[in-house]
């Protein structure tokens, strides 16, 4: 009987859950056109730019062919900015609408004055936040086939790849947010976290151009994961073990960042 | 009509019920064991300076704050282990309106009714129900934002009202509000206790208390300072009358030694001296026979704010 009651206990928080993420489909309705919009011009201007443009030159230049896996600069770099685009945005999205519901709109608020609950809070924006990247990355991912970038059909699984990827910055960008009172210390880690890992994570260049020992910092970056993965699917060189080594990394990221999210929104919504 | 009964509500009549209610955050003790009992119906008020620890008190009873120790029964449940099934029947104005201000006034309770378990179709007709009620019929596709302190918090009371609570919450319903806006939350409050809602409610305004609640406790420091209905308190904590003087002098307090056995006690001002009595006419008649002329003399009835003045002092809190 205890298992009929725990099982009915946990449908109502997926109810619970499902109803708060409906405040975020209901926002979504506002702005949605231009969102798409700009999900597609930034990646199409960035591959335009960085793969067409610089791309000249650089496979132009007779060793990068090699350093690059032997593809144009284009297929090296679409997969990674991909990857890197997912986490950027979900770096955002984990920061300044966390701080909304906390401070500034206090839809959170709004939300645990009904039956739903903190955690049930969090994890319902968290699911926004993931549908918000899937949106973003499947439109990318048009964009990488209007370009001809992907080697692959493998690329399709790219998109649920960056959706960790993206997580493994969303959740804990949520999690360090509400132990903030102001967003200056946001702009911070944009700056200081997420730009250094966007430009240094293997995204733009091999890390193998890096310095030996600056590797390791790059490694345990959950982007350089993303793009690893990513990068392989559009190939089509993904290995199954590295595949599921990529994939068990961010996995774990997620879940123990969302630990500690747990505790700094209860903390904050519901000392 | 105002209730009497006192304390003495048996646990399974009372809708609230709070034995050593202590909250602390930290070292500091929001709540320093408290005890009340709110029955079905009633209209009941936390009363207190700021920091007294209404707005702690009332977020344990929403649910939305952990107790740290003591026990706390609302509805006959636990809040720490039923917190969704009572909150799925209470509903809360939070001091600082929670509305979205890039919504539409229906839009806000439309999503805040999917909150709670109803469906759509309960939402629209309660929403509608709920815009007439609270007068914001005309204004209902209107965003937020530009909207008045005192349509915002007719708002936040319909919207808190969607779910169609037993008790509703309000957390310093009117403060910041002009007197018309005052006057009409007034109103609605009473409708809502007329048809049975129980409220509990946080306020500084000893008007605001003395218009809506049956009864009420006054904290200061975190503790109940006294316990009754208005007219209990006023009897127990005060005089029927306050006799008000002012002289031509800069400092009143020299005087007050004059005015020694003229009321039951004697409170001196920068600017003036009052002067607590049951008959306030015949005080005043015996200034002349002392050879007190005041500038000003006027009587008053006692009011909650002279209980207020006494059990919490004046000065200031913050």
């Amino acid at each position: 009987m205890i298992t009929a009651s725990a099982r009915s206990e946990l449908l109502e928080s997926a109810s619970r859950v499902w109803r708060a993420y409906r405040y975020w489909t209901h926002i979504y309705k506002r702005t949605w056109r231009a969102s798409l919009a700009s999900g597609f011009l930034t990646p199409a201007l960035f591959m335009a730019a960085m793969g067409l443009g610089l791309g000249t030159l650089v496979n132009r230049h007779g060793s990068s062919a090699h350093q690059l896996g032997g593809v144009s600069y284009l297929a090296f770099i679409a997969p990674g900015l991909l990857a890197a685009s997912a986490m950027q945005m979900a770096a955002i999205e984990g920061m300044f609408p966390v701080m909304a519901g906390i401070k500034w709109i206090k839809f959170y608020q709004a939300m645990l004055a009904s039956p739903i609950t903190v955690t049930e809070v969090l994890y319902a924006h968290l699911l926004w936040m993931a549908t918000r990247v899937a949106m973003v990355s499947a439109i990318f991912l048009g964009a990488m086939f209007a370009f001809g970038a992907p080697r692959s059909a493998e690329v399709l699984a790219a998109v649920p790849v960056a959706v960790l990827t993206g997580m493994s910055m969303a959740v804990p960008s949520a999690a360090f947010t509400a132990t903030r009172e102001s967003d200056q210390a946001l702009i911070g880690v944009i700056r200081f976290v997420v730009m250094p890992m966007f430009l240094f994570s293997g995204t733009f260049f091999p890390l193998s151009q890096l310095p030996a020992w600056i590797r390791p910092l790059a490694y345990i970056t959950p982007l350089w994961h993303g793009v690893a993965l990513c990068r392989s699917l559009s190939l089509g060189n993904a290995s199954l073990g590295a595949s599921l080594g990529h994939v068990a990394y961010l996995l774990a990221v997620i879940g123990a960042a969302t630990l500690v999210a747990r505790r700094t929104f209860t903390r904050r919504l519901a000392a | 009509m105002p209730s009497l009964q006192s304390k003495a509500l048996s646990p399974e009549s009372s809708l609230i019920q709070a034995r050593a209610l202590t909250k602390r955050f930290g070292d500091f003790v929001a709540v320093d064991g408290i005890d009340f009992d709110v029955a079905p119906g009633e209209a009941f008020g936390f009363l207190g300076p700021n920091g007294a620890g209404k707005t702690s008190t009332m977020r344990m009873i929403a649910c939305m704050s952990p107790v740290t120790s003591g026990t706390l029964r609302i509805l006959g449940m636990d809040p720490a282990a039923d917190g969704p099934r009572i909150r799925s029947r209470i509903g809360l104005v939070p001091q600082d309106d929670t509305l979205d201000l890039e919504m539409t006034v229906l839009d806000n309770l439309l999503v805040y009714g999917r909150y709670f378990d109803l469906p759509r179709k309960v939402i629209r007709e309660r929403a509608e129900r709920l815009l007439d009620f609270a007068q914001l019929t005309d204004r209902a596709n209107d965003k937020v934002d530009p909207l008045s302190g005192g349509l915002r918090r007719r708002l936040t009371i319909a919207r808190s009202l969607i779910s169609d609570p037993e008790l509703l919450l309000l957390d310093e319903p009117t403060t910041g509000l002009d007197p018309q806006a005052r006057h009409l939350l007034w109103d609605r409050l009473y409708r809502l206790k007329q048809q049975g809602v129980t409220l509990i409610i946080t306020t500084h305004y000893m008007d605001e208390a003395e218009q809506l609640c049956d009864r009420l406790v006054v904290m200061d420091k975190g503790r109940i300072a006294a316990e009754g209905s208005p007219r209990e308190l006023i009897s127990q904590y005060s005089t029927r009358e306050v006799l008000e003087l002012r002289f031509q002098v800069d400092d009143h307090a020299p005087l007050s030694a004059q005015l020694a056995g003229l009321g039951e006690r004697i409170e001196t001002l920068p600017d003036r001296l009052l002067v607590y009595t049951d008959d306030g006419e015949s005080a005043a008649k015996s200034l002349a026979e002392r050879g007190l002329d005041p500038v000003v003399s006027f009587v008053r009835r006692s009011s909650l704010e002279d209980v207020f003045l006494r059990l919490t002092g004046r000065t200031l809190v913050d």
